[in-house]
C-alpha cells in the first residue's frame, strides 16, 4: 500500500504549512475495494471479515493485512482502521485496545488511522445509541485475534516448531521451549503469504488474562488535539478550494424568495459567486437559500451580509409558528385518545379510578439545539464523473448514499472521508449540510467548503423534540401503588427526519416499532414492579425540524417517569431511595442491578444525611443495557437560582473496556444535559427561531457545572454503551434536589428560578 | 484589499487581506494556521482565543488593522513538541473529548496561569468561564490547570 495512488485529488487534503496528511489519505481504495471483491463468500458469523484475496497481495507484500482493520508492517508498525466515526467518545481507542488484546501488541506500536468510506468492507461507519463499543467489542477481538494466529503459525513454520509451543507476547512470537523470539515484523511477511483463517473458528481471551481491556489507557487522539494539529472537518485544505455561507430562509415552515439584490454581494471584496441553492425536500429537510461564494470564508461572510433577500409570507399555507401555539397543541394532546398503545399491563384506566389516593402530574421539556462547538460544515470537489467529499459526520455512508442518489453517480464514485467531529451529540447524524455543500459544489467548479456560522447553526438545527408527559399514579387501601398511566405527547422525529433506511412514508409513521424508540423509550416504568401499567402515546405536528439529540427519548422521558416516583414516595410519606427499592423488590437480574446502582450512589452522596438550609439531594435511576443511578446536590439561593454542587453517579455497564473513557463520557454528559435542566431552550416566534448564538442560547459553562463523582460497578458481562447514559438521569435528579430543598415541584425545564424564590 | 505584517509566533507575516477581517480568519485562511478555532463570531465562547503579547484574546473580534506590532501567539506557537506545561496537564489529566475547543482552552490557562500562578479553584472558574466546552470537560480542566499550580502535587 506504499505505492502512488491512482487518485492523487485522495492526498490533496492537506493542512497549509505542514504538510500533515488526513488521517486516511494514504490509502489506496482500490485495495480496499479488492478485499472487499475478495471477500465475497468469506463472510463469517454475524461480523464480516474481509480476507485478502489473491490479487490484493499486489502492493507491497512485506505489509501483513490479515483483515481490513490491520496492518502490520516489517518495521513492526501496527496499523488500526477505525470505522467509526470519532466524536470526542474514544472510537480511535477503544478500537485499537480491543485489536490490541488478542493480538499481543506493545501498545506504543499501535498506530491509529480512519477508515475510508467503503460500506461493502465496513459495516460501521457510523455511530449513535451509544452502541460503538457494544457492536465492535466481539468484532474487533477477533480481528487480532486472526492475526495472532497467522503469525503463531508463520513463527512455527520458520523454526520448524510445533505451533502449540510458541506464543504470542508484546508484538513478539516466543518459542517456550528455546527462548527464541521472533518479532511481528520480522513474520509479517512470511504471515502475508499464509492462508487467511477464519477469525470466528479463533479463541478469545477470558476477562481475567485481559491486558489492556479494563486498564485505563489513554486516548489516541488527544496529543494532536492539545497542539493545534487534529483536523476537523473546518481545517480540510485542498489545493484551489474556495468557501462559501449560505443565506437561509430563516422561517421554519419553508418559504418562497421572492427578490434577491445580490448587487452589493457580488461587489464584495473576495465574492467569486452568487446563486439561489433550492430547499431539498423534506428527507433531506435543507432550507434553501441563496449561497455566496468566495476567496475566504470572512470574504464570503461579508458578501451574505450585503444581500438584501425578501422572502414570500403570504404564500405560506400556516399561520406562523410559535412556541406558544405549538405548547397549546401539545397540551390538548395530553387528553382524549391516544395514537398508539405502547404498554398495557393490567387495567391501568380502571386501576386509577378505583385507587385511594390518586396524584396527577405533567411535564414539559421543550426544543434543545445541539450546538456543537464545531459547527456545521463539509468540503466538496465535483469532478467529471466523481464527488469527493471531506466531512465531519458520524453517519459517512448515509452522506456517501445521499450524495450519490441526488448527483445520479454510483455510489462508488463518491468518495467520502470522515474527518474528526467538534462534538456531535445526534446532530451529525444527518446529512443536511453535506447535501447543501455538494449544490453549492457542483455550481462551482472548484473544491468548496460550505461553513455554517454558529447562528446558522443554532437557528437550522433538528431539535431534540418538544415533548409533555401526562402522568397519574394510585394507592391502594393499604397505601401500595398498584396503578400508573403514562401519556407520551411529542413532535416526533420520525415526522421530521429519517434516514433511507428508515424510509419517511405514511406507513413507517403508523409503526409503533418506528415511532417507540424514537419517541417514548424510556417511560416504561419496568423493572419497577406495577400490577396495572398503560403508556400510550399521541404525536403534534410540527414544521420545526427534529432529531436525535443525546439520548433521544431517554433525555426527556426520565425526567417524567424519575420526577413522578418522586411525587409518588411523598404521597405516601416514604424517602425516595427506599420507595424505590421496594418498587424493584424481587431477585430478577434487572431489579437487582438497578438496586446496586442505587445503592452505590446512595452510599457514595451519603443519602439521608443533614444539609443546610436551601440544600436537597434528589435520585434518579435508569434501567437498560446499562443501569445508571445519580444523585444530585443543589443548592437554591434566594433568587431561586440552582446551583448543583456535586453529581454522584453510578454505573453499571457491564466491562468497562477503558474504564477513565467511562468516566469522561459520563462526566461529560452529565454536564451537557445540565445545559437542558437550567438555561437551553429553543423557542419559536413569528414562525422563526428566536436564539441564535451563545448568548441567547445559554450553555453549561465552567463556573456552574458541577464536579461529577463517577462509580463504575465492576462487572463482567458484555460491555454496554456509555456515551449517552449520563445525559438521562440528570434533570429528575436535579430537580428531586431542589424539591428537597425547596419544597416546589420542577415540571418544566429549563428550571425558572422567579418560581423558586423563597415566598 | 490592504497589507499587513502581523508577527505570528515568532515569525513576520505579510498578508493581503480588507483590513476589517478578524485576526481569526487571517490565521486560519491566509496563513494556514488551523489550530485556532472559529466557535460563534462573537468573542461568546473562547474558540479562537490567542495571545496577543502575552494576553489572552478572541481573535474572532480582533481586525487585523488593529493587530499592530503586537506579538500574535497561537496554539502552533505554544511549544513545538506539546512540551508546554498546559498541554502536558492537558494529556495527564485526559481532558480533551471531540477537542475542538481545546486550543482556545489552552491559551486562555496557560495566558491566566502566567498571570496567577497559583490559583483558588474560583479564581480557575472565573478566568476559564469565557470557553465553552459542549463535551463538559470542565473538571478535568480544573484539574489539569490546578496540576500546573502545584506540580508536585
Amino acid at each position: 500500500m506504499r505505492d502512488v495512488p491512482e487518485n492523487p485529488a485522495r492526498d490533496r487534503a492537506r493542512r497549509g504549512a505542514d504538510g500533515l496528511t488526513m488521517g486516511d489519505a494514504d490509502i489506496h481504495r482500490r485495495d480496499f475495494l479488492k478485499m472487499g471483491a475478495g471477500a465475497a463468500g468469506a463472510l463469517v458469523l454475524g461480523f464480516r471479515v474481509p480476507v485478502r484475496g489473491q490479487e490484493s497481495r499486489g502492493p507491497d507484500p512485506s505489509v501483513f493485512a490479515p483483515n481490513a482493520w490491520l496492518q502490520i508492517t516489517p518495521d513492526d508498525r501496527v496499523i488500526v482502521f477505525v470505522e467509526k466515526p470519532e466524536l470526542g467518545q474514544g472510537s480511535r481507542t477503544y478500537t485499537p485496545m480491543m485489536i490490541a488484546e488478542e493480538l499481543e501488541v506493545e501498545w506504543s506500536a499501535i498506530r491509529v488511522e480512519q477508515a475510508p468510506t467503503v460500506p461493502s468492507i465496513y459495516g460501521h461507519l457510523r455511530t449513535g445509541s451509544s452502541g460503538g463499543v457494544t457492536t465492535m467489542y466481539t468484532s474487533m477481538r477477533r480481528v487480532g485475534a486472526q492475526a495472532r494466529e497467522m503469525l503463531l503459525t508463520a513463527a512455527a513454520q520458520r523454526w520448524n516448531v510445533p505451533r502449540t509451543d510458541c506464543y504470542a507476547e508484546r508484538s513478539a512470537v516466543v518459542h517456550r521451549p528455546s527462548r527464541r523470539q521472533l518479532r511481528y515484523g520480522e513474520l509479517a511477511e512470511a504471515a502475508s503469504r499464509l492462508p487467511v483463517i477464519n477469525a470466528d473458528a479463533v479463541a478469545l481471551k477470558q476477562p481475567q488474562n485481559f491486558r489492556f481491556i479494563g486498564k485505563n489507557l489513554p486516548r489516541t487522539d488527544v496529543p494532536d488535539k492539545v497542539d493545534g494539529r487534529a483536523v476537523f472537518g473546518v481545517d480540510v485544505r485542498v489545493p484551489g478550494m474556495v468557501f462559501a455561507v449560505i443565506a437561509r430562509c430563516p422561517f421554519v415552515d419553508g418559504r418562497r424568495l421572492v427578490s434577491c439584490d445580490a448587487a452589493a454581494a457580488k461587489a464584495t471584496l473576495g465574492v467569486r459567486a452568487v446563486f439561489a441553492v433550492p430547499a431539498l425536500p423534506r428527507h433531506l429537510n435543507t432550507a434553501g437559500g441563496v449561497a455566496v461564494v468566495a476567496d475566504s470564508t470572512w470574504a464570503a461572510i461579508q458578501g451574505r451580509k450585503a444581500l438584501v433577500l425578501e422572502w414570500d409570507k403570504s404564500g405560506s399555507a400556516s399561520t406562523d409558528e410559535s412556541t406558544a401555539g405549538l405548547r397549546q397543541r401539545m397540551a390538548q394532546q395530553t387528553a382524549g385518545p391516544p395514537t398508539f398503545v405502547a404498554a398495557d399491563r393490567g387495567d391501568a384506566l380502571e386501576a386509577l379510578a378505583d385507587v385511594v389516593k390518586r396524584v396527577d402530574a405533567t411535564y414539559e421539556s421543550p426544543f434543545q439545539a445541539h450546538a456543537t462547538m464545531e459547527p456545521m460544515n463539509t468540503t466538496v470537489h465535483v469532478r467529471d464523473g466523481e464527488i469527493e467529499v471531506w466531512s465531519p459526520t458520524q453517519f459517512a455512508d448515509e452522506v456517501q448514499s445521499e450524495i450519490a442518489a441526488l448527483s445520479g453517480l454510483p455510489r462508488d464514485n463518491v468518495i467520502v472521508h470522515m474527518t474528526l467531529s467538534g462534538g456531535s451529540f445526534g446532530r451529525r447524524y444527518q446529512w443536511d449540510y453535506a447535501a447543501e455543500a455538494w449544490q453549492v459544489a457542483r455550481e462551482v467548479k472548484r473544491p468548496v467548503q460550505l461553513l455554517w456560522t454558529r447562528e446558522d447553526d443554532m437557528q437550522h438545527d433538528f431539535y431534540r423534540p418538544y415533548n409533555y408527559q401526562r402522568l397519574a399514579g394510585g394507592f391502594d387501601v393499604r397505601g401500595e401503588l398498584v396503578a400508573w398511566s403514562t401519556r407520551v405527547v411529542t413532535t416526533p422525529i420520525a415526522g421530521s427526519n429519517v434516514y433511507n433506511e428508515i424510509a419517511e412514508s405514511p406507513q413507517a409513521l403508523k409503526d409503533p416499532g418506528v415511532v417507540a424508540a424514537l419517541e417514548w423509550y424510556g417511560a416504561d416504568v419496568a423493572p419497577y414492579a406495577m400490577p396495572n401499567f398503560r403508556l400510550d402515546y399521541a404525536p403534534v405536528d410540527s414544521p420545526v425540524h427534529r432529531s436525535w439529540w443525546r439520548s433521544v427519548s431517554s433525555s426527556y422521558t426520565p425526567f417524567a417517569k424519575e420526577s413522578f416516583v418522586d411525587e409518588l414516595a411523598y404521597a405516601s410519606g416514604r424517602d425516595p431511595l427506599r420507595f424505590r427499592m421496594e418498587l424493584l423488590a424481587g431477585d430478577s437480574p434487572d431489579t437487582v442491578r438497578v438496586r446496586k446502582v442505587l445503592q452505590v450512589a446512595a452510599d457514595q452522596s451519603r443519602w439521608g444525611r443533614t444539609l443546610p438550609k436551601r440544600h436537597g439531594l434528589g435520585i434518579a435511576c435508569r434501567w437498560g443495557q446499562s443501569c445508571s443511578a445519580q444523585v444530585a446536590e443543589v443548592f437554591v439561593d434566594e433568587e431561586g437560582a440552582v446551583h448543583v454542587l456535586r453529581i454522584v453517579s453510578a454505573v453499571d455497564c457491564g466491562i468497562a473496556v477503558n474504564p477513565d473513557g467511562v468516566r469522561a463520557m459520563t462526566e461529560g454528559a452529565i454536564n451537557f444535559a445540565l445545559t437542558a435542566v437550567l438555561t437551553g431552550e429553543i423557542t419559536i416566534r413569528d414562525g422563526a427561531v428566536e436564539q441564535s448564538n451563545f448568548d441567547d442560547y445559554r450553555v453549561l459553562r465552567i463556573n456552574d457545572a458541577p464536579e461529577v463523582d463517577v462509580h463504575i460497578v465492576p462487572s463482567v458481562e458484555h460491555p454496554a454503551g456509555v456515551g449517552e447514559l449520563g445525559a438521562m438521569l440528570v434533570a429528575p435528579a436535579v430537580a428531586n434536589a431542589v424539591f428537597a430543598a425547596t419544597g416546589v415541584r420542577v415540571r418544566r425545564l429549563p428550571i425558572d428560578p422567579s418560581s423558586l424564590k423563597p415566598s | 484589499m490592504s497589507h499587513f505584517t502581523v508577527t505570528v509566533n515568532d515569525r513576520q507575516c505579510g498578508v493581503d487581506v480588507a483590513p476589517d477581517t478578524p485576526l481569526l480568519w487571517v490565521l486560519r485562511d491566509t496563513l494556514g494556521l488551523l489550530g485556532t478555532k472559529y466557535g460563534c463570531g462573537k468573542g461568546l465562547c473562547g474558540a479562537c482565543t490567542v495571545h496577543l503579547d502575552g494576553e489572552s484574546r478572541r481573535s474572532c473580534q480582533i481586525p487585523v488593522a488593529s493587530v499592530g506590532e503586537k506579538k500574535i501567539t497561537t496554539i502552533e506557537g505554544l511549544s513545538s513538541d506539546r512540551s508546554h506545561p498546559v498541554q502536558q496537564a492537558w494529556i495527564a489529566e485526559q481532558v480533551p473529548q471531540c477537542g475542538y475547543c481545546q486550543s482556545g482552552q489552552i491559551m486562555q490557562a496557560a495566558a491566566f496561569l502566567v498571570k496567577n500562578p497559583h490559583p483558588t479553584p474560583e479564581q480557575i472558574d472565573q478566568a476559564m468561564r469565557g470557553n465553552i466546552c459542549r463535551c463538559a470537560t470542565y473538571q478535568r480542566i480544573r484539574r489539569a490547570i490546578a496540576r500546573v499550580a502545584a506540580p508536585t502535587a
